[in-house]
């Protein structure tokens, strides 16, 4: 089976659960003697990484073109489109991230092909793939088999497998897919966080923490861990955060490695979206909260102590 | 303007779902139906651009089953002008929706087509996506915010933390995020109102599955947790255990 992959990248720099993705085509690929190609969508000359490398493509293909920077998201599954033509692809792979989901979606829907995202699992039997993946936010896993010869799907980040193998040979090609969208503009934030969705740790706050100022405690011990900044809906609702943090049913749905609910109860939707995090810390002063039900670690106590000492403890260890 | 607006019910976000006993779906039977909450946003969307263009109708299209009427009226009652309805009692799977949805949006000729950034059921968010391919028309999902200026369309989103601003040419379809609005409520008089509004009534023809599905299931067990102790004394066996332990840090 012939796997083509979106390498997503951002201004030149590839982003990691790419490696994940590249990880799980090659597996598949591997017990389908078929092969990979990654597909980067980026200026000429870009630096394809050694982790990239060697993630699992046998080939990386760079679409290379002058005006990238006002490309929507509509012209890179174009030129995706194009290679799975010339690749002759049977499946098309990329991370679960926003971009990646939307890319999928477009080129499945230009392809014909049906598409599944933020896949957990996926398998090839006798030819037929099946593909698991939480639904519900998470209060359910949905298995299915697929009945096309073709399908897209994407990986959620940090449920992939990182490989290192032969690094794959590298080759240029000229873009030239039209745009349906022009980007005008880009404003980076003022946090300027990796997207909760692809973060590998999260620190997240409810209304336990009383003001919105004091999000700044989580902001500090967050640029410790090296983590993006999550809030519960209750907190969103009152406008202390921008909707993009927020993290649930009717949010995001999360899976980082490591994900620290700081005065956070735990509404059963904000459950859902973060209880396939593989560690989960709490930090809540009432020892009833249901947070503590999906927690690994919990610590009741007042967070206002608790916090800053965690912060000053975990700077002293790692840096 | 002619707007339309797809909509999904899905299970109320605060339900605990209760699996039945094939192991294949959910069981349905004490399911609260909502209108999927980012549906609302678009649906809202569509009100206020027709509003301010002072010209136009905002339809609302579902694919589901007789019941999700209750969903339509409800979209009627928020201040859309009809809505049409793709019936089925099947589970479709999300390219049998597209298809469906596609083949009535096909004649109609909407300037812009409005989804919710994803169901809060499936959450796919790829309906929008496939219907747009299907149509050859550009998308765009999760908007932030929406200015539609003659033919043109420019539409602002949050991505990799920061905003991005994209401009396109109607007729387009886009998916919307929650901060694009704040949803109204219907009031008494419009859920009145709202009775005698048209729902056209459609058999869905959702051609072949492309996924059949082997299990639903919960979600794997969490490894039993533990409270590692009571205020700031326990941060040090905390920092402990996440290193040696979770090996996270």
């Amino acid at each position: 089976m012939n796997i083509v992959v979106w390498i997503e990248s951002k201004a030149g720099e590839i982003k990691s659960p790419a490696i994940e993705a590249l990880g799980v085509a090659r597996k598949l690929a591997d017990s389908t003697s078929g092969e990979v190609t990654g597909v980067v969508c980026d200026g000429a000359g870009t630096a394809i990484p050694d982790q990239i490398m060697t993630a699992g493509a046998h080939h990386i293909v760079t679409r290379t073109r002058d005006d990238w920077d006002t490309c929507g998201n509509d012209t890179i599954a174009r030129e995706i489109m194009g290679v799975c033509e010339s690749r002759n692809a049977q499946m098309v792979v990329c991370a679960a991230t926003s971009a990646g989901k939307e890319v999928l979606s477009l080129v499945a829907g230009g392809m014909g092909i049906p598409v599944a995202a933020d896949c957990v699992d996926v398998s090839v039997n006798d030819g037929t793939v099946e593909f698991e993946r939480p639904i519900y936010a998470g209060k359910a896993h949905l298995r299915q088999k697929v009945h096309s010869d073709r399908v897209a799907l994407s990986i959620r980040p940090n449920y992939g497998e990182k490989l290192t193998v032969d690094a794959a040979a590298c080759q240029e090609e000229a873009g030239a897919a039209e745009k349906g969208w022009n980007r005008t503009a880009f404003e980076q934030g003022s946090t300027g966080q990796v997207e909760l969705t692809e973060a590998e740790i999260i620190v997240s706050g409810g209304r336990g923490l009383k003001e919105p100022e004091n999000f700044k405690l989580l902001e500090e011990l967050a640029e410790v861990l090296g983590a993006a900044v999550g809030a519960s809906r209750a907190v969103v609702d009152l406008g202390w955060r921008p909707h993009s943090d927020q993290v649930g049913q009717t949010g995001k749905t999360v899976s980082p490695k490591l994900y620290v609910a700081v005065g956070i109860s735990g509404a059963i939707q904000h459950l859902a979206g973060m209880s396939s995090s593989r560690t989960i810390v709490a930090i809540n002063k009432d020892a009833a909260a249901p947070i503590f039900g999906v927690a690994t670690y919990g610590i009741v106590g007042d967070l206002f102590e608790v916090v800053p000492k965690l912060q000053s403890d975990l700077k002293a260890v790692l840096q | 303007m002619k707007i339309a607006v797809c909509i999904k019910r899905v299970p109320d976000t605060a339900t605990r779902l209760n699996f039945a006993a094939d192991g294949t779906s959910i069981d349905q039977s004490e399911v609260q139906w909502i209108i999927s909450p980012y549906d609302e946003f678009a649906i809202e969307e569509g009100l206020r651009l027709k509003e301010k263009a002072g010209e136009g109708t905002v339809t609302v299209i579902t694919c589901g089953p007789a019941s999700a009427t209750k969903e339509l009226r409800q979209a009627l009652g928020m201040g859309a002008d009809d809505a049409v309805h793709i019936q089925t009692e099947d589970d479709l799977d999300p390219v049998q929706i597209a298809r469906c949805l596609s083949q009535i949006l096909e004649s109609r000729g909407d300037d812009l087509i409005l989804f919710g950034r994803q169901s809060v059921d499936a959450q796919g968010s790829q309906v929008g996506a496939l219907v747009a391919s299907q149509l050859g028309r550009p998308f765009a999902n999760s908007i932030a915010s929406l200015e539609v200026d003659g033919a043109t369309v420019r539409i602002e989103r949050d991505v990799d933390g920061g905003r991005e601003t994209l401009e396109g040419s109607l007729p387009v379809v886009l998916g919307a995020d929650k901060s694009l609005n704040e949803p109204r409520y219907p009031k008494l008089k419009d859920i009145m109102k709202a009775k005698k509004k048209p729902i056209e009534t459609v058999e869905a023809q959702p051609g072949e599955r492309a996924f059949e599905t082997s299990a639903i299931t919960p979600p794997p067990p969490r490894p039993e947790g533990r409270i590692v102790g009571e205020g700031p004394e326990a941060v040090e066996e905390l920092i402990r255990l996440l290193r040696e332990e979770s090996k996270v840090i």
